[in-house]
């Protein structure tokens, strides 16, 4: 299940409702991210206001959904959600949930970080920093890209 | 065709979305590109590292190569930073 939203969610909820899916499902791993309270500028950090999401609907969802279907034809999947937020974030609140559910719990980890590591380099969103004196659009990460490479 | 950017692109652009009949000349992203460079200096600034830039046509990603056609959706936007 692909969730795009403004609003908060409640973890605890998700995770029951994709636990309880289905009886053959014997392990649930799941992963969420935060906004940190620092920019993401290696030197000279400063405490950070917000971030902002933007997206790129129609293919924000295409692409997770793409990515969801890629997860479950590579691992033993009952059940997964991603919930990933757009708009204003402060320090401290959620922007992405993942979680996988299977029989046992090695494909529900394995999924999961596959996952992550996809949507990081694949789905379109983009966050724009707030820090006390500057506006900042995050730059890519090459560990992102290494990460997504080890599934290829 | 209609072309979209977003984050910094679309800052410098001034716009989010555009619609224009495609110009007979223009057979590739590149070109697209080319031609957009030629409409102002926000164009000019946005597409000054073609490199960086990411396209999508149609909601795909695709390489400066892809053919267009007038019906195509064109997004240009930086790396993705989400998750």
């Amino acid at each position: 299940m692909i969730k795009v939203q403004k609003e908060d969610f409640d973890i605890s909820k998700e995770i029951e409702a994709l636990a309880s899916s289905d009886g053959s499902i014997g392990a649930v791993s799941s992963f969420v991210g935060l906004v940190r309270d620092q920019d993401s500028r290696e030197v000279s950090a400063e405490a950070l206001k917000s971030i902002t999401l933007e997206h790129y609907p129609a293919m924000t969802e295409k692409k997770l959904l793409e990515i969801e279907i890629k997860a479950k034809s590579r691992w033993n999947i009952k059940s997964s959600i991603i919930i990933h937020r757009y708009g204003r974030l402060e320090p401290g609140e959620k922007i992405v949930f993942v979680a996988c559910a299977s029989k046992h719990r090695q494909d529900a980890f394995d999924a999961c970080n596959f996952l992550m590591d996809w949507l990081k380099t694949e789905a379109p969103f983009w966050k724009l920093e707030e820090s006390q004196s500057r506006k900042n659009w995050v730059k890519k990460r090459e560990s992102d890209d290494k990460a997504a490479e080890r599934w290829k | 065709m209609k072309i979209l950017y977003f984050a910094w692109l679309r800052q410098r652009i001034g716009t989010d979305t555009e619609e224009f009949v495609l110009p007979n000349e223009i057979q590739t992203v590149e070109d697209l590109i080319n031609w957009l460079i030629t409409r102002g200096p926000g164009y000019s600034d946005a597409f000054a590292k073609p490199e960086v830039i990411r396209a999508a046509v149609n909601l795909e990603y695709v390489n400066f190569d892809h053919s267009l056609k007038n019906e195509d959706e064109v997004a240009f936007f930086p790396p993705v930073t989400g998750g």
